[in-house]
């Protein structure tokens, strides 16, 4: 049980994919301009790689695995995601239609959002099934790590827009203005992120 | 079995369930559009210059489509052509389009002022502008450099012995131009004949006059003579009031007894009524 809360936690904090792995900046500089934004597209990439985990892990476990055809993952994974995303978008177009105009582009492309194939590939790899694991335990952990990387994004996308929203009302240099001063805030926040290293195996230790 | 169809046959099978579930719930949850939008969007010049006040024409065709209270007449470029259409569509009252021209308010030309520098920095009126007012011994008027010019999408303004005209046969309106000059010179004004006032100097007579021989010099004269009381000199410029300046008992009175010249009788009939006057 604790190990599930190592995981949750070290995927929300220590290995965070925006800010540590890197994985997931566009919509990372795209949407998070605004807080609203910035929170549904969270939501709807917390729940395609939820989603995402969920169908791909039974498919490596019992399609790709017995089969000798590891070498189909990419293509089998970004198969799902391009639907489940596409799922996600019929479903925000028909119940919440602001939030579908307001992520603009951005909701299709969580299609090629590295973060989501990153969740999926990683889990059938940290978290796989063989001699010691059973098939539900390593799907438990899959799901809660998905569910930790998610976390972590909405996490890094609502501190983002809160530092944007604060670099607003500045009066930024010209050759500064727009993108080159939100990279800047954007390494700088994820350098914050690296004092959460080793803090969580420590705790629990 | 071949390596190739175990490969194949899985990828296949996942594709075709993935495709099932689209289509179903594409279906279930279909989400119906106003049919009127693409016919609306149709009628639309589609030049996006923003005039109407949207967001491009797909802004305002969206925005007729949903609110009805939205007028039909915003869209200058298109005029009353566009706005007939648009009644149609909607089934609602025509209403006429003001068409509208580019105006500038400086005639200083290179004959009537003379430059204070010789400049060679950027070719920019908003770079100019920032280097003691500009080249021009008068800080108000036309730095020439054509801002307005590139700005324009339908090459209607071009620079001429040092500053900007508007060709009011191709001037759509749209007033992209209005936002660019650096001395805010350019106004949008009905396309009708009209007398205009070609200066903005807002300096006292004296100072106005050492600068440009076209300038306004606030003498007030024709504040006397228009019969309509349409012109108030404010900050030491004649300002038209052209709500009042209708119907004009004695037409060109005020060009006539300006001083300096610098109140003109245009012709600003642009590509609307020009059409209208050939076509008689």
């Amino acid at each position: 049980m604790i190990k599930l809360i190592v995981i949750l936690l070290s995927a929300v904090f220590i290995n965070n994919y925006v800010l540590s792995r890197f994985l997931g900046i566009c919509p990372f500089l795209g949407v998070s301009k605004k807080l609203d934004s910035a929170t549904g597209m969270s939501l709807a990439v917390i729940f395609v790689m939820l989603m995402a985990t969920a169908v791909t892990y039974p498919i490596q476990a019992f399609l790709l695995i017995p089969n000798n055809l590891e070498y189909l993952q990419t293509i089998v994974f970004i198969l799902v995601i391009a639907a489940l995303v596409q799922l996600v978008e019929i479903i925000l177009k028909r119940y919440i239609p602001s939030l579908h105009k307001s992520l603009g582009v951005y909701l299709p492309l969580i299609t090629t959002n590295c973060a989501v194939l990153g969740v999926t590939i990683l889990n059938v790899q940290d978290y796989p099934v063989n001699e010691t694991t059973t098939f539900w335990w390593g799907f438990a952990e899959s799901m809660i790590n998905s569910l930790g990387s998610g976390l972590g994004f909405f996490l890094a996308m609502v501190m983002f827009s809160g530092v944007r929203s604060a670099i607003e009302g500045n009066d930024i240099p010209k050759s500064f203005q727009g993108l080159p001063i939100t990279l800047i805030a954007a390494a700088i926040t994820s350098l914050s992120f690296l004092g959460f290293g080793g803090i969580i195996e420590n705790i629990f230790a | 079995m071949e390596p190739i169809l175990t490969a194949v046959i899985p990828v296949v099978i996942i594709g075709i369930i993935c495709a099932a579930v689209l289509v179903i719930a594409s279906k279930i949850m279909a989400v119906k559009e106003d049919e009127r939008f693409p016919v609306i969007r149709e009628c639309l010049p589609g030049a996006n210059c923003g005039a109407c006040g949207f967001a491009g024409c797909d802004g305002y065709a969206k925005a007729l489509c949903e609110n009805s209270d939205t007028p039909t007449n915003l869209c200058v470029p298109g005029a009353d052509g566009v706005s007939r259409k648009l009644s149609e569509i909607l089934g609602v009252e025509f209403a006429d389009v003001i068409e509208q021209v580019a105006v500038v308010h400086c005639a200083g030309d290179c004959n009537k002022t003379h430059d204070k520098v010789d400049y060679h920095g950027i070719e920019s009126c908003a770079a100019a502008k920032l280097l003691y007012g500009g080249k021009g011994s008068c800080i108000y008027g036309c730095l020439g450099l054509g801002d307005c010019a590139s700005a324009c999408p339908q090459d209607a303004i071009c620079i001429e012995n040092g500053i900007a005209h508007v060709d009011t046969r191709k001037c759509i309106g749209c007033g992209i131009c209005t936002k660019t000059c650096p001395n805010h010179l350019i106004s949008l004004v009905a396309d009708v004949e009209r007398v205009v006032v070609t200066c903005s100097n807002k300096d006292k007579g004296a100072l106005t006059r050492k600068v440009c021989s076209n300038g306004c010099i606030g003498c007030k004269k024709c504040e006397k003579v228009c019969p309509l009381g349409a012109i108030k000199v404010t900050d030491n410029v004649a300002v038209i009031d052209y709500e009042k300046c209708t119907d004009c008992p004695d037409f060109g009175v005020c060009a006539k007894n300006c001083t300096t010249g610098c109140i003109m009788i245009s012709d600003l009939s642009g590509m609307h009524h020009y059409k209208e006057k050939t076509d008689k």
